[in-house]
């Protein structure tokens, strides 16, 4: 019972956690240059619940200050993952823009075709 | 006591380190011709050594750290900046390379860069001098990894514009490596604040120690040390996690190479001693956590096999990128070890390293603006040709490998009594036979550029331009005096580590 108390008071962090992981695995395992951008855009995204989550105060409103509120939501982890998204999505272009530019450079975006071609990058 | 005035801006000097080159790589981004774009760079790399310089003097006379808050909001709820021995030292090391090459920068990226890209290469090499500032200046988290994404973005741009298609590849895989370092650090700098609720480093610092102790807390925080202590080794290519260095190095354009290798890694060594020292505290990192041995035991392998790698290489640039993650090995060694012979081994090594590296990058930099070519067939002989370029790179090459005379020795003086002090005498051997493999692998280059018959390539080449000998002459001399006169890096250094160390909680 207790199990499964966490597992339903805790459940963002297991998502959290997953998306960590299967975002990383897909960056290590896939040898295709987007599909490594898209594991790496995954696991930035799991970032954001870690923080958002602790966030939300159980019974908190909107931090606008008003009289009849005591128990507000922190607004601050909100504030630092709009930067974080900013700086994910930035990456996420350069990525894109680097593999355009390879594709054009080696024809292909497979990284053994690519370690073939150039032997010597590995 | 101040050398230079400078009237009302006086008390803003920490923030306009960061503003004066965010803005201008502004301005350079709508300049068209490249030759305008380098001297608006020249200008503003010449000014932020003078700050640096300033805050320095400033930090050493008082010997209290300068705390300027942002907008006027005060330390815990707005970002602040904070100058102290340690950090004002990283910042001259960092504004001083930037500066000393940009002199380099005009003929060599006017052969490499195309021209129209030409000023939007400065604008990111501004944009990475303000990253590394900005991660050395802030005490805050948060603000660490911002600018540590500012200045790795800018990183990657500058290597991708290599003129080797693999520098694209190097770029990309430098990308995904340092995208995950920073992503750990993030996860990590999360859960700190998630067991402190600050972002402030030295509020942190006054509260880790109750969620320490706290049994509901005390797993999510040494998590959060581990997780940050990887996703930093990950920045400063710590030896197993070093995999993107090499092809980064290598195959980027020769400015690049320069000043990232000089830099980049430098700013990561920063945040690692900042968050391991300052924030936790030795006590705390050093006995919650088997780091001391982990970052011994990586750092020994480092200076060993990637020194051996280097002696293998047949181009020169990847050889020297081999040999830093040797000497990244020597500075994380000394951390390791946290005494105060030891660290201040370390913090003289961010600085003579910076300049010998720099150097190096820069003799052959000159090398390949001459012949388009840096790989060992090609470049022997050259030293006939290039006696001043290759006479430079000898001198540094002699630093690299610690000849007593020169900084190199200095550095790695302060580490062996650092392990000396520690009982570790075999580490002492270690840094002495590492030291040997520096010198097989220096003594081969030697022997290529000076003893060797020229070849097709190198007997056609003529001596560099002046305006590439004078920065390399400049950080070759640098490398002897440092050897010579240890106040300007042992002295601060010595004072940064009592701060860093007397702080044990």
């Amino acid at each position: 019972m207790d199990a499964f108390e966490t597992l339903a008071t805790h459940y963002n962090y297991y998502v959290t956690i997953f998306l960590m992981v299967s975002g990383l695995f897909i960056v290590i395992a896939r040898g295709n240059l987007i599909k490594k951008l898209i594991g790496l855009s995954l696991f930035q995204t799991s970032v954001y619940l870690l923080y958002l989550t602790p966030g939300k105060i159980l019974g908190g409103t909107a931090p606008i200050y008003d009289k009849q509120y005591t128990v507000y939501s922190n607004p601050l982890p909100h504030v630092l993952m709009l930067t974080a998204i900013v700086v994910g999505v930035a990456t996420l272009a350069l990525g894109l823009a680097l593999v355009v530019r390879i594709k054009e450079a080696y024809g292909t975006i497979e990284e053994d075709e690519i370690f073939a071609k150039d032997p010597e990058t590995e | 006591m101040n050398a230079i005035s400078w009237g009302a801006a006086e008390p803003h000097l920490p923030i306009l380190l960061i503003v004066i080159p965010l803005l201008g790589s502004l301005l350079t981004t709508f300049i068209r011709r490249g030759a305008i774009a380098w001297f608006v760079t020249l200008i503003i790399s010449l000014t932020l050594p003078l700050i640096s310089i300033t805050l320095l003097l400033q930090v050493l006379e008082t010997g209290e750290p300068i705390i300027y808050d942002i907008g006027g909001w005060e330390a815990p709820f707005g970002i602040v900046y904070r100058v102290d021995q340690l950090s004002a030292f990283v910042l001259l090391v960092i504004s001083l390379i930037g500066a000393v090459i940009m002199p380099f920068a005009a003929r060599s990226v006017a052969c490499e860069i195309p021209e129209p890209a030409q000023s939007w290469y400065y604008t990111m090499y501004l944009l990475c001098i303000a990253g590394l500032l900005g991660i050395v200046i802030t005490n805050d988290a948060f603000n660490a990894f911002v600018f540590l994404e500012i200045s790795s973005l800018s990183t990657y741009v500058l290597i991708a514009m290599g003129r080797n298609r693999r520098a694209l590849l190097a770029a990309y895989q430098y990308l995904i490596m340092g995208t995950i370092g920073a992503t750990m650090y993030i996860i990590g700098i999360g859960l700190l604040y998630v067991s402190t609720g600050t972002l402030n480093f030295d509020d942190m610092a006054t509260r880790l120690p109750a969620a320490v102790a706290d049994p509901g807390l005390r797993n999510a925080t040494l998590t959060a040390l581990g997780f940050v202590f990887v996703g930093l080794a990950l920045k400063l290519a710590l030896f197993p996690m070093h995999v993107w260095l090499p092809n980064a190095y290598a195959y980027a354009p020769s400015l690049a190479t320069a000043f990232l290798a000089g830099t980049a890694t430098k700013a990561a060594i920063y945040l690692f001693i900042r968050v391991g020292f300052s924030v936790f505290g030795v006590a705390l990192t050093f006995e919650s956590l088997p780091i001391p041995t982990i970052l011994l035991a990586l750092s020994i392998a480092g200076m060993f096999l990637a020194s051996i790698s280097a002696v293998f290489e047949t181009d020169a640039k990847r050889m020297l990128a081999y040999s830093s993650v040797a000497q990244v090995g020597y500075i994380t060694l000394g951390i390791a070890l946290a005494n105060q012979a030891s660290m201040t081994g370390s913090l003289v090594h961010i600085a003579n390293h910076a300049i010998m590296k720099t150097a190096l990058f820069l003799a052959l930099g000159a090398v390949f603006y001459r012949i388009g070519s840096v790989v060992y067939s090609d470049i022997s002989g050259i030293g006939r040709k290039m006696p001043l370029t290759m006479g430079a790179f000898v001198v540094a090459g002699l630093g690299l490998i610690g000849i007593p005379g020169t900084s190199g020795f200095i550095s790695k003086w302060y580490l062996s009594l650092g392990a000396i002090d520690d009982g570790l005498y075999s580490v002492v051997f270690m840094i002495v036979g590492s030291s040997l493999i520096s010198v097989v692998y220096m003594g081969r280059i030697t022997e290529v550029i000076w003893f060797r018959e020229p070849s097709a390539a190198a007997s056609e080449a003529k001596e560099a331009p002046l305006s590439m000998l004078l920065p390399l002459w400049l950080l070759a001399g640098a490398t002897v005096y440092l050897g010579f006169d240890t106040r300007a890096t042992v002295d601060v250094s010595a004072k940064a580590t009592e701060t860093l160390l007397g702080g044990i909680r």
